[in-house]
C-alpha cells in the first residue's frame, strides 16, 4: 500500500443506499432538507413507490454492488398510502434481516426504519445513526462482486 | 405389500377413468434406486413399486397440469401438494392422492437421510386413500418457549457463531456450486415460468460463476422458500456437488415457525406467512 492509497483509505467515506418510500420517508427526507437539518452526506436515495415494493433481494444486490450500508425506510404501520403495503413489507424484512445475519452479514450493514412525512428530524437522526454504525464497520468486503 | 396395494389402487383408478395418469415410482436403472414414472395405461401398473429409495418429491410434476392426476405422496410430498394448492398451481379436484405413511427414505448405502431423521410429518397431511397403517409421528421435544429442541439444533449452533465464521462457512460451501440450477429444478415449489435469475429485461442478477453471483442466487432462492419449504430434501439430493443447502433453507423454515407461527403445508385454508400479516408482528429490528 503506497502513501497515496493509505491517505485515500483514511478519507474514504462510506456509501449508503437508502430505499425510501415515496409517501412518507421520501417526504421526510424532503422536510429534513427544507428545515435545513444537518446530516451526513453519505446516503444516496432511491425512491420506491412503497416499502412493500421493495424486493428484499435489492438489499443483497446493493451490497453486491459494493455499498457499505443499506437503509430501507417506509411509513409507520397503519399509515401506508396503500393501506397494508408496509405490513407485508415488515414480514419480508424480518425474514431477510434474519437470513442476512444468519449467513454472516454484519447486523449494522442493513437497517430498517419507519419515518413519516412529518419526521424530518427523525430522518436526520436515522441517517446519522446509520452512517455512524456503518463507519464503525469499515468498508464492506463480503458479497462485493470483484471483476 | 405397499407396492401391491399401490398397483391395485392405480389399476382401479385408471380402469374407471377417474384419473388420466398416475405418478409414482418404478425401478431405477441402477440398483438401489427408484425413478419417478407416469402410468397412463392400466396394463402398465405393474411397473409401480414402493421401497425406501422413493425419495423424490413427486409434487414437482404437478404445477400447471390440466389433466386428472393420481399421485403417490409421502408426508413431505403431501405438504408440498398443499403448498401448490394454496398457490393455485393445481386444483384439489384434479388430484387423487394416494397417501403413504413413510418411515424415512434412505440413500444408496441404505442410510437414512438426515432430514428424515427429524421429520415430524411422516403421515400425509392430505390424501384420498391411505396405503397401510399410519406410523407414529416423531414429535421433537419442545422448549417451554415453543422452540423445538432437537429439530433446530444444527441451526441454533450455527446462529451462535461469529459473523465471520458464518460467512466463511457459507463461502466454503457455495464455492463448490457450479450453477447447474439442479436445486431449483428439483424443488417442487420452484415453478416460476421465469425465475429471477433468468430475467433479462433488465438482467439484474449475475449468472456467472463468480462467488458473489453464486451467493446472490442461493440467498435469493432460499429467501423465496420462506414459508414454502417443507424440508423434503429435494435440493440436497439433486445437488451434484453435495452442498449443505439445508443449513440455510432450514433457517427460513425456522423463522417462519418462530416469527409467524406458521408451519408449511399443513392446512390449505391457513394463509402462508407472506400472504397475510398481523398488526402486532414483531418489529424490534426496525428503528
Amino acid at each position: 500500500m503506497n502513501k497515496n492509497s493509505k491517505f485515500r483509505a483514511k478519507i474514504r467515506q462510506p456509501k449508503i443506499i437508502a430505499f425510501l418510500c415515496n409517501w412518507c420517508s421520501y417526504a421526510g427526507a424532503d422536510l429534513a432538507g427544507i428545515s435545513r437539518l444537518q446530516y451526513p452526506p453519505n446516503v444516496r436515495v432511491i425512491r420506491v413507490p412503497c416499502s412493500g415494493r421493495m424486493n428484499p433481494l435489492y438489499i443483497i444486490r446493493a451490497l453486491q454492488h459494493g455499498v457499505d450500508g443499506v437503509l430501507v425506510s417506509g411509513c409507520h404501520p397503519g399509515d401506508c398510502h396503500y393501506i397494508t403495503g408496509n405490513y407485508y413489507a415488515r414480514r419480508k424484512f424480518a425474514i431477510i434481516n434474519s437470513l442476512l445475519q444468519y449467513v454472516g452479514i454484519e447486523k449494522e450493514r442493513v437497517h430498517f426504519s419507519w419515518v413519516s412525512a412529518s419526521e424530518g428530524g427523525k430522518f436526520a437522526e436515522v441517517i446519522k445513526q446509520v452512517t455512524e454504525d456503518v463507519k464503525k464497520l469499515g468498508p464492506a468486503k463480503k458479497l462485493v462482486k470483484k471483476i | 405389500m405397499k407396492t401391491k396395494k399401490i398397483q391395485d389402487i392405480a389399476r382401479k383408478l385408471l380402469k374407471e377413468k377417474k384419473v388420466d395418469v398416475v405418478i409414482g415410482f418404478e425401478k431405477g436403472t441402477l440398483p438401489s434406486s427408484a425413478t419417478p414414472c407416469f402410468i397412463r395405461n392400466p396394463d402398465e401398473v405393474d411397473r409401480l413399486i414402493w421401497n425406501s429409495f422413493c425419495g423424490n418429491n413427486l409434487a414437482n410434476y404437478l404445477p400447471k397440469r390440466k389433466d386428472k392426476i393420481g399421485i403417490v405422496a409421502k408426508g413431505c410430498d403431501s405438504r408440498s401438494i398443499v403448498v401448490l394448492i394454496q398457490e393455485n398451481q393445481i386444483k384439489r379436484e384434479q388430484l387423487y392422492i394416494i397417501g403413504i405413511p413413510c418411515d424415512g427414505m434412505t440413500d444408496k448405502n441404505n442410510v437414512l437421510h438426515d432430514y428424515c431423521l427429524i421429520c415430524e410429518h411422516k403421515n400425509p397431511v392430505i390424501y384420498d386413500v391411505l396405503v397401510g397403517e399410519k406410523v407414529k409421528e416423531n414429535k421433537a421435544q419442545r422448549h417451554p418457549e415453543g422452540l423445538r429442541d432437537t429439530k433446530w439444533q444444527k441451526i441454533e449452533d450455527f446462529e451462535k457463531k461469529s459473523s465471520s465464521d458464518k460467512w466463511k462457512y457459507l463461502e466454503s460451501e457455495l464455492s463448490k456450486c457450479i450453477r447447474c440450477n439442479a436445486c431449483r429444478n428439483a424443488c417442487p415449489t420452484c415453478y416460476c415460468k421465469e425465475c429471477f435469475i433468468d430475467q433479462e429485461k433488465p438482467r439484474w442478477v449475475g449468472t456467472t460463476n463468480n462467488l458473489s453471483d453464486i451467493i446472490f442466487f442461493h440467498l435469493g432462492r432460499i429467501f423465496h422458500q420462506a414459508g414454502r419449504c417443507t424440508d423434503c430434501g429435494a435440493c440436497v439430493r439433486a445437488c451434484p456437488m453435495n452442498i449443505d443447502l439445508r443449513q440455510f433453507t432450514q433457517k427460513i423454515t425456522k423463522d417462519g415457525e418462530t416469527l409467524f407461527d406458521y408451519e408449511t403445508g399443513l392446512d390449505i385454508d391457513v394463509k402462508p406467512p407472506f400472504a397475510t400479516f398481523k398488526e402486532d408482528d414483531s418489529e424490534d429490528f426496525i428503528k
